[in-house]
């Protein structure tokens, strides 16, 4: 115990290696999942310069700061580094690598061994993507969607990007399959399916889509390194290949995609909200099944990327259809998040500020996405910064947000310490208005036909490009406040207690920091999560 | 261990080997019958043709030699999970090179 009456925890687990080395070789999931967190945050440092830059040379019609060339390699990297690795590993990697063994009352996950080798894989993927700036003729400029014929013809240096792409989807097969046997095999006793928090639901829908989906990606971008290096003709018509085949193969996996993004982010928001309500979740059930449903269905709406794409009547019409089908599900989280809060004890602390942003920037993300996946509506706004604006409202205003209430929601457990609300309250008020003043101009834009991923615009276009250009700002200033806040608050917070918050769930019950293999023994559950009726005791009765 | 278990272990590995041995004799089979569809010449047919065989092939495979036979009812499911995503993955993509 420290002189601030912290436990190190897991901090000081008992091991032969010291310093860095006792992380990176380790295999505790909680070590592995703040290796995690650390890594995709720095590469979301990178990633957020690529975009300010961006909007920087944005500001004016014209050159401003960059050439036409070099902003290809900024939008593509942006994409890239956003994507693969950070928003896609997010959640799952770190706080479901972190909390998903301690909810369901387990020491670690099935295979920690192949935890901190997926770890391995997602630096050297990593790794592999930063080279691919620096070496070969030059960074990718094909965006993060490498779209064949360009991505075959292009003089840049592909391969590379292409290979470290490749090298992060095993990294994500790795983490899913992990999940899964993890889930099945190591609940606690008496932990059945119905009693598993909704966050645990969310990362096990999340881990089959990475299991299933990630192959194809992984197969896809092998062709074009096939294509590249020994010219076999799959996708360049010159060659006898088909540029939609491309498509289809990248968007059967990049749509999935967004689901891995997403389904986390809803299982946090599902966490937040009882305890910051007292209040049971409306619709369990629901909300679990919602997620396996998002999940199923996910995988069948590819085509509504490629709706201009020369694609057949008849498929625009059929995958038209089942985008909208997936908006039931979704809409039933929404209602039942939102019923949930319904006559609670609502407290409004960090964490649901995040959550409650998530449910507004979300709902105004997936109804744009309903006029993306009308075909008549789509075409009018397809390739337009319509799309940038929708997609941004979706990933940042609901997978991001809610990661960093996540972040804070959990942030005394993994150091035992608070974080400071008033910073933090702060932090997020810069984010929500720099958020709606960066994205919301790119709806208007989009709709007045602004194409995307151009280095030029028309000049009528400049006064709605200038508050957007702004809003990043305003963003950036947010992410500092946010970091500076939580950086601080693990080396100087006051202590927090094993339970802050009042929460139900395992990870409350254990001590802030959790002890190394978490539990002193294996918990036995008896009732569900999230019950705050005093008469039926506290969330996860415990025997 | 007692006598009984081991005698039972061993007329199981005896049956088991006996099941690999044709397990692999019947992907000789249809290797060799694979072979002799493409020398008929075919088109179309044959592609057809050698895909189930293929898929046939396959299944052996996971049946004897991955032991998805003596595996529990649940995992047998979710072994057809990927399968049925395969299937839906390809007949979508179909309706657009059907209809193009």
């Amino acid at each position: 115990m420290n002189e601030s009456g912290i436990q190190p925890g897991f901090y000081a687990a008992p091991g032969s290696r010291t310093g860095i080395f006792s992380w990176i070789f380790s295999t505790d999931h909680k070590r592995i999942g703040l290796l995690y967190l650390f890594s995709i945050f720095s590469f979301f440092a990178v990633g957020v310069c690529f975009g300010l830059l961006m909007r920087l040379e944005l500001i004016a019609p014209g050159r401003t700061i960059v050439g036409p060339s070099t902003y290809n390699a900024f939008f593509t990297l942006h994409g890239v580094i956003m994507i693969f690795l950070f928003v896609i590993p997010g959640i799952p990697v770190s706080l479901g690598n972190f909390f998903m063994p301690l909810q369901i009352g387990a020491r670690d996950v099935a295979f920690p061994r192949i935890n901190l080798l997926s770890w391995w894989f997602y630096i050297t993927g990593g790794l592999l993507a930063l080279l691919s700036l620096f070496t070969g003729h030059g960074p990718p400029d094909t965006g993060w969607t490498f779209y064949a014929p360009y991505s075959i013809r292009t003089g840049t240096n592909v391969v590379l990007a292409v290979s470290a792409a490749f090298v992060l989807g095993m990294s994500s097969i790795l983490t899913g399959l992990n999940f899964i046997t993890t889930i099945h095999r190591m609940r606690a006793p008496g932990m059945t399916w119905f009693r598993m928090p909704l966050f645990v639901w969310s990362v096990y829908a999340t881990a089959w889509v990475q299991i299933l989906a990630t192959p194809i990606l992984g197969i896809t971008l092998l062709l074009v390194i096939i294509e590249r290096l020994f010219g076999v003709g799959f996708f360049d018509p010159a060659k006898g290949g088909d540029p939609i085949l491309y498509q289809h193969l990248f968007w059967t996996y990049s749509h999935p995609a967004v689901y891995i993004m997403i389904l986390p982010a809803m299982g946090v928001v599902t966490e937040i909200i009882p305890v910051f309500s007292r209040r049971t979740v409306f619709g369990y059930k629901a909300i679990a099944f919602s997620s396996m449903a998002i999940a199923s269905v996910g995988y069948f709406v590819w085509g509504h990327h490629m709706f201009t794409s020369g694609m057949s009547d008849v498929a625009r019409v059929v995958f038209s259809f089942i985008t909208f089908i997936v908006a039931i599900p979704s809409g039933v989280k929404v209602f039942n998040w939102v019923a949930s809060m319904y006559k609670g004890s609502i407290r409004v602390d960090a964490p649901l500020l995040f959550v409650l942003a998530f449910i507004f920037l979300f709902s105004i993300g997936g109804l744009t996405g309903l006029i993306l996946g009308a075909l008549a509506t789509n075409i009018q706004v397809h390739g337009t910064y319509f799309v940038v604006g929708h997609f941004h409202y979706v990933i940042f205003g609901g997978a991001v947000f809610a990661f960093f209430g996540g972040l804070h929601y959990w942030f005394p457990k993994i150091t035992g310490r608070m974080y400071n609300e008033k910073r933090a309250r702060l932090a997020w008020l810069f984010l929500f208005i720099g958020f709606n003043a960066l994205y919301f101009p790119m709806f208007i834009l989009g709709w007045e036909g602004m194409p995307r991923r151009y280095y030029d615009y028309l000049p009528k276009f400049q006064p709605l490009n200038v508050v957007s250009t702004v809003g990043s700002w305003i963003v950036a200033t947010g992410l500092i406040l946010l970091f500076a806040n939580l950086l601080r608050s693990a080396r100087k917070g006051a202590a927090a207690g094993p339970n802050p918050w009042g929460g139900t769930t395992l990870e409350w019950q254990t001590s802030s920091p959790p002890p190394h293999e978490n539990f002193g023994e294996i918990p036995v559950i008896t009732q569900g999560p999230y019950i705050y009726n005093p008469s039926k005791g506290k969330g996860h009765g415990t025997a | 261990m007692n006598p009984g278990k081991t005698e039972q272990l061993k007329t199981e590995n005896k049956n088991g080997e006996m099941t690999y041995i044709l397990a692999w004799a019947m992907l000789v089979a249809l290797t060799a019958i694979t072979v002799g569809v493409y020398t008929l010449h075919l088109g179309t047919a044959g592609v057809a043709i050698a895909l189930v065989i293929a898929s046939l092939k396959a299944g052996v495979i996971l049946l004897f030699f991955m032991h998805l036979r003596q595996e529990s009812r649940f995992l047998q499911s979710v072994f057809l999970l990927p399968v049925f995503l395969l299937g839906a993955i390809i007949g979508l993509t179909f309706i657009d090179v059907w209809y193009r």
